[in-house]
């Protein structure tokens, strides 16, 4: 059966790991799971496709964790927070993660963070409908400016 | 009886951790956001709270796919740091408070929240880095912390509704609790961020202004926004950001805002902290003055003092 599809996943660029993931992604989780500890590492090291036998994994999220797809991990029910460990055993922090998911370099990403990080503008929404903050946020977003935004829905009106 | 003095919310960023256990701390990247916490440690130090009620969320180091409970009390006597994959933080044992946590638990559950009773765990950055940024780094921490775990992984979190609920629960139970005991509750985690897929790196710093504004004016508001506008608006990760609504939930309605920090990045991070006091007690803080406070303090003070004379 197809994935079941929520309004989440308009959001583009991101993974949320839902109960469905979950529930996919349970032997890619507890795989990284495993590599908390240090022999374990050890032995995933030494020789990689065979240490993955032991986990419940389709041949697509091994393949994916064999070849540090890390978008392709999410997809396939992986966690960030899982997937972290697997970064850890590589020496790898966070923020290399995200840069290599976001199929940036390293300078590049470490640049854009430094210059106040990714804009929320241009990336709300897949289809187009959400271009500006929603009701709730765009409320939450006008610190005291009633005035502004009952002139801003005049204008849209006139 | 115990009381509930204050509340604090702060990011709990890993590579914070990393920085203060590599004692990057004077580097200019990371001073620029350690800087902004030197205050809060003076006002912690003269807060001297007795208990510290934590909420944090447990990054696959406690609860791993297995077990996934929504909300979590941990009511051992103490929490070793875990080993993330580095080895432990450095950092001292947190000792728990066993007798209260068990008031607590059997407090909110009878107030049906069905919470999740822990008497075994290990605590990782989200609840030992929020310690670091308030405590500094001291040999041994100077109080008792229960640790409360909210689910913010797997998705879906609890409602912000829900969460602002199980604080008003919290400060029920402890204001329910015979011993005077002072207790400061911390909200921990976000603001925007996200770690994960092709839209890392997203930050939403008008988002997180708003929500610091009205986690001080007007909270009901901040427990009506959705998951997805959470997720939408500050990073997939950015959904964290509920758990600060405990904290305000463990506060009355009005408070003074006697604190806040704000900072973009700490490596794929907006950094976030405010401190919160009940009303009253800046009120009576202004009739006891002595001390100096520092520029919204003085505010806060001044709004007290006017607050008094006209009642």
């Amino acid at each position: 059966m197809a994935r079941e599809q929520h309004d989440y996943d308009d959001i583009p660029g991101t993974y949320v790991f839902d109960q469905d993931r979950s529930r996919q992604g349970f032997g890619i989780n507890m795989f990284c799971m495993s590599l908390m500890k240090d022999d374990n590492r050890k032995a995933f090291k030494a020789n990689e496709a065979e240490y993955l036998k032991k986990f419940n994994l389709t041949p697509e999220q091994a393949d994916a964790i064999l070849k540090r797809d890390y978008n392709r991990m999410l997809e396939l029910g992986g966690n960030i927070y899982f997937t972290a460990k697997l970064g850890a055993t590589d020496g790898h922090s966070f923020r290399h993660l995200a840069a290599v998911m976001t199929g940036s370099s390293q300078d590049d990403y470490a640049n854009m963070m430094l210059a106040g990080g990714r804009s929320v503008e241009g990336n709300r929404s897949k289809s187009g409908k959400v271009a500006k903050p929603a009701k709730a946020a765009k409320k939450l977003a006008k610190a005291k400016p009633k005035a502004k935004a009952r002139s801003k829905s005049r204008s849209k009106r006139g | 009886m115990a009381r509930i003095i204050a509340g604090v919310s702060s990011s709990h960023v890993p590579a914070i951790g990393a920085a203060i256990d590599n004692k990057q701390t004077e580097e200019p990247y990371w001073k620029r956001v350690f800087a902004g916490f030197e205050k809060s440690k003076e006002w912690m130090a003269q807060a001297k709270p007795d208990v510290v009620i934590l909420i944090y969320n447990d990054h696959a180091s406690a609860f791993s796919v297995e077990m996934v409970p929504t909300f979590a009390l941990g009511c051992a006597a103490e929490f070793p740091p875990a080993d993330e994959g580095w080895g432990p933080r450095p950092v001292p044992v947190v000792k728990g408070h066993p007798q209260l946590a068990a008031h607590i638990a059997q407090s909110v559950i009878l107030d049906e929240f069905d919470i999740t009773v822990v008497n075994k765990m290990e605590v990782d950055h989200g609840l030992t880095v929020p310690m670091n940024l308030l405590f500094g780094s001291p040999k041994e921490w100077p109080c008792p912390v229960i640790p409360v775990a909210v689910n913010v992984v797997l998705y879906p979190p609890p409602t912000g509704h829900r969460c602002f609920m199980l604080g008003r629960a919290i400060r029920k139970a402890v204001e329910s609790y015979p011993e005077d005991l002072r207790v400061v509750v911390f909200g921990t985690g976000g603001m925007s961020h996200q770690i994960s897929g092709p839209r890392a790196g997203l930050i939403n710093s008008k988002f997180d202004k708003a929500f610091l504004d009205n986690l001080t004016k007007d909270p009901k508001k901040l427990t009506r926004i959705q998951h997805l506008e959470y997720m939408r608006e500050a990073g997939a990760e950015g959904i964290e950001m509920v758990m600060w609504l405990v904290m305000r939930g463990a506060l009355e309605d009005k408070v003074d805002e006697v604190y806040r920090f704000y900072t973009v990045p700490a490596s794929n991070t907006a950094v976030g902290h405010i401190i919160l006091e009940p009303h009253r007690r800046a009120a009576k803080k202004a009739a006891g003055k002595a001390k100096k406070p520092a520029g919204k303090m003085k505010r806060a003070a001044a709004r007290a003092k006017v607050d008094r004379i006209s009642s």
